[in-house]
């Protein structure tokens, strides 16, 4: 390690701290926005610190009723991300893993062809296609279901190549040991290649959670009626700048608990999740 | 020679295929067909029949005056995210590798906007930079700027690349620290055996051998820029004002949905399915080259 | 414990590549038999073919006595030591060895005495709440031989175990293994390419190339009668010398024209003689093949040294005990005892030299 002068480990410093005040800058001043009153937020500049209402606007926009957009309450919006969130990552996770299985530890007939089939879906994102997508929705009537939020968007390769490059460094001892030992096909699974997983699992959780948060295209066409909105698209009916009545404050509120949930996943399950990314993406 | 490490089966692993086979078919082949199919047809004004045109949706497409200020708008967009959203990420992780006390706690501060949906993170953006209530906007105008997002396309545009660039830099961040401590000491000690100051050491040794990942980091940033900023448009401008923020992907959404132009949308699908095509060729290109680079 | 027996045993690959090309074993109950060869000679495919991990493309694999060419690894009552160890890395030592009896559904109680005691045997009770991560390479080899022990198997399958060791654990392990196999007292099959360990190990030795058996039998009568020249050159080391000779019409002749000369040896339709290195006396001797060996190279070794050389145009190898006085360029006599040579044909096949 070359010697560093203090003074340039000084500016370093100086240099992260203003790239992280830039970084952090917006969230944190929604969160402070999410402390005033109304009259406050619409009185610019607002103050760099938290005001005084915190407890009393989180409160509102939870459970004193106010904060409906359209009549559903953020609590049912939050559930719906959640569900999605869940229901993708779960759900990828669960194909993925299963499809990767039978290309890695299976040969059969068409063996290749079906792993071009999964392959090629990488091109196709959910964006190029949105119009097409949205009529099977329609014609399978999914339109305003879990599974029609859900499903569409659970199919994609990277997960199961992720898994894939994953399993092939895994020796063919290990499953002829296994087999040796009188393990099939499932117990091979359950009991060894699961285990195995453990940390490309967590990694592609946190990936497909945020995801699936971060989803706003698909939800905005697949849901029409308000209390199937999720968190994100909620949170874009509820912002007017030309209303005059919106209620800033819980929107704000509203933004934060939009934004805390994902963010809670990434750095409660950093080092997976940086792994995993860097990993996942290579 | 064989297959070592696999098991005897033949049915099981069709059942095993068949969770994410019949979903792909029935969501992305069968979309991906019509979309071919429809950019083919045209339909009457009442949606009641419809004929084969041939390519004609796509020579009307390409000529359209909006699709080609959609698509320089798509570029400048893309280009001007994907530059500064990595210019800044690499010059945080630059710093970042030389601090040694305190790196975990920079980098849980800095992963946060990568949990954040891009269209909250346009709405975070608008919310500072809005004429009527906007903190930063008021001390813009409070210098004598005339700052008005919504009706100023320009600026309009610069806010949309602002809230883009700002979501993406955590994920270059992560990916130029890895890129760094991938560097061997012993490539820089050398370096400045030979006399090289530090800003000659980067310019010399360490960004070259960054090449590889800030050109996949390229290529994912462009993607993203293309794709993943719905959001962001959607929330802050709307393709707003006038067609100053429409971008490609926006179009698709807005001719096919709010207009309800079916033909002209699938067309334009098409031309974006091609573009991403492209876009993972080059991508698989460079994954070819990293290999060999070993 | 169980007898084993090939029946003119064939693997044929989907591609045509004929790994195994009839092969035919009888291992008795108890016994060691070791498979040895040079890489490809299709000794690990027929070790894979007993465990049921390759299917059989013709031909029988028995297992005490019942024919199992249907019958799954797990089914065959069979255990495996394998190269690279194969443990489960995600499972404690206990865990590794008591995972082949869960599957089986053996008691709990029996599951713990059984992996208590072959962890005695093999001094691993200290390590059995370790990960395979944290032993060394030797004691993962001693896990690996625990998980097929503890299974109390018909039968021991070894895919070259000791070759991830250094030269001295692999020493060390050989005898270990040789010993627990006598005291078990299981039949086992093991493959190996070193023909010091095959020698070392083997009860039964079969030497294969190519796909084919070159020779089946106890090691040191492979050693003392190798039945080709592929065996002779391959057990052994170093290994036999060989000298190409011509009939000249009145006897034979080698390479440089010169006639075979000696005491009443005749090659009948020799095409190659050969003899070891420790065979050659220096100097007249009582008799046999005399040459003259023109020396390029002395490496001595310690209690022996070996002179490379040439003889009779062909390179030939000495071994001399202790300290050799001879100096490269140096042109020495010598000569190998009539009981020491060997002849093979034209086609590398072993003849009985006839003594006149």
């Amino acid at each position: 390690m070359i010697g560093q002068s203090r003074s340039r480990t000084v500016v370093a410093h100086l240099v992260m701290i203003v790239g992280i005040l830039i970084v952090a800058f917006p969230i944190y001043y929604t969160f402070v926005a999410s402390t005033l009153t109304l009259r406050e937020i619409l009185r610019p500049p607002l103050p760099l610190l938290p005001g005084g209402e915190f407890f009393h606007n989180y409160y509102a926009a939870l459970f004193g009723g106010i904060g409906r957009i359209g009549g559903v309450g953020v609590d049912r919006l939050l559930i719906n991300s959640t569900i999605m969130a869940l229901g993708i990552a779960v759900g990828k996770i669960a194909i993925s893993i299963l499809s990767a299985y039978a290309i890695v530890f299976f040969r059969f007939p068409l063996r290749m062809f079906f792993f071009w089939t999964i392959f090629i879906t990488l091109m196709l994102p959910v964006e190029v296609r949105i119009l097409p997508t949205y009529k099977v929705m329609v014609d399978l009537n999914l339109i305003d279901t879990y599974t029609g939020l859900i499903l569409p968007l659970i199919a994609s390769a990277t997960a199961t190549l992720l898994f894939r490059q994953f399993f092939m460094t895994i020796p063919a001892e290990l499953l002829e040991a296994a087999r040796v030992d009188g393990a099939g096909p499932w117990r091979f699974f359950k009991d060894i290649l699961l285990p195995l997983s453990r940390t490309n699992i967590a990694a592609l959780f946190v990936i497909l959670f945020i995801y699936g948060w971060t989803q706003y295209l698909w939800p905005l066409l697949v849901t029409n009626s308000n209390d199937m909105n999720t968190i994100v698209i909620g949170l874009r009916k509820m912002i007017s700048f030309a209303d005059a009545d919106t209620e800033w404050h819980l929107v704000m509120v509203t933004c934060m608990l939009a934004i805390l949930p994902p963010v809670l996943v990434v750095v409660l399950m950093q080092r997976w999740f940086v792994r995993g990314l860097v990993e996942t993406e290579k | 020679m064989t297959a070592r490490g696999t098991f005897p089966h033949r049915l099981l692993p069709y059942l095993l295929l068949a969770p994410q086979l019949a979903i792909t078919l029935v969501f992305f082949y069968w979309p991906a067909a019509q979309a071919l199919y429809q950019s083919l047809l045209r339909e009457d004004p009442f949606g009641l029949k419809s004929r084969f045109v041939g390519l004609a949706n796509f020579r009307r497409v390409l000529s359209e005056p909006s699709y080609l200020n959609s698509l320089e708008v798509t570029v400048i967009f893309s280009v001007a995210t994907a530059v500064s959203a990595m210019a800044i990420a690499l010059l945080l992780a630059t710093m970042a590798d030389k601090i040694v006390k305190g790196r975990g706690l920079y980098r849980t501060l800095m992963i946060w906007p990568y949990a954040v949906a891009p269209a909250i993170a346009g709405m975070l953006w608008l919310f500072l930079f809005n004429p009527t209530m906007g903190t930063f906007a008021y001390m813009l105008r409070s210098t004598g700027y005339n700052w008005d997002p919504l009706l100023n396309g320009n600026q309009a545009m610069v806010l949309i690349i602002a809230a883009a660039a700002w979501k993406q830099i955590s994920y270059n961040f992560l990916f130029f620290v890895a890129g760094l401590q991938s560097i061997p000491r012993t490539l820089i000690e050398a370096a400045a055996i030979d006399g090289a100051g530090e800003t000659k050491r980067f310019w010399t040794i360490v960004f070259p051998l960054l090449a590889p990942i800030t050109f996949f980091l390229l290529v994912i940033n462009t993607t993203y820029a293309f794709f993943d900023t719905f959001g962001i448009i959607h929330a802050v401008t709307g393709g707003g004002p006038g067609k100053a923020t429409e971008t490609l992907v926006y179009k698709v959404y807005n001719d096919g949905f709010v207009n309800l132009q079916l033909g002209s949308s699938a067309a334009q699908s098409v031309i974006l399915m091609i573009i991403v095509i492209a876009l993972t060729a080059v991508q698989f290109r460079y994954v070819e080259k990293r290999v060999h680079y070993g | 414990m169980a007898t084993v027996e090939l029946k003119n045993v064939r693997k044929t690959y989907p591609g045509g590549f004929e790994a195994v090309k009839g092969v035919s074993i009888d291992i008795a109950d108890g016994a060691l038999c070791v498979l040895v060869g040079p890489s490809g000679c299709g000794k690990s495919t027929l070790l894979r073919m007993i465990a049921g991990l390759e299917t059989i493309t013709a031909g029988d694999i028995s297992i005490d006595g019942k024919v199992v060419n249907a019958i799954g690894p797990a089914e065959r009552d069979i255990a495996m030591v394998f190269q690279n160890y194969a443990l489960y890395p995600h499972m404690k030592v206990y865990d590794n060895m008591a995972y082949g009896l869960r599957n089986r559904g053996m008691a709990r109680d029996e599951i713990d005495r059984r992996v208590n005691e072959t962890a005695k045997i093999l001094e691993l009770s200290s390590l059995l709440q370790r990960r395979p991560r944290e032993l060394s390479g030797g004691q993962r080899q001693r896990v690996a031989m625990g998980r097929a022990i503890v299974r109390s198997p018909k039968v021991f399958l070894f895919d070259e175990p000791l070759s991830n060791l250094d030269a001295k654990l692999r020493g060390q392990m050989r005898v270990e293994i040789k010993n627990l196999q006598r005291s078990l007292g299981v039949t086992s099959v093991y493959v190996t390419h070193d023909q010091l360990e095959a020698m070392t190990l083997a009860d039964k030795l079969v030497v294969m190339n190519a796909g084919m058996v070159e020779q089946v039998g106890a090691p040191l009568d492979v050693y003392e009668k190798p039945a080709s020249t592929f065996v002779a050159s391959f057990i052994g080391a170093p290994p036999m010398n060989l000298l190409p000779v011509t009939a000249n019409g009145t006897g034979l002749a080698f390479a440089d024209g010169s006639a075979v000369a000696g005491n009443g040896f005749a090659g009948g339709k020799a095409a190659q003689i050969g003899f070891r290195p420790e065979d050659v006396v220096v100097g007249q001797g009582d008799g046999g093949l005399l040459l003259d060996f023109q020396t390029i190279a002395v490496e001595p070794v310690g209690a022996e040294s070996f002179l490379h050389g040439n003889a009779a145009g062909s390179p030939v190898i000495m071994r001399v005990s202790g300290r050799a006085s001879a100096r490269p360029g140096d042109s020495i006599p010598i000569s190998v005892p009539e009981a020491k040579l060997h002849a093979f044909d034209a086609a590398g096949k072993r003849i009985e030299p006839s003594h006149t």
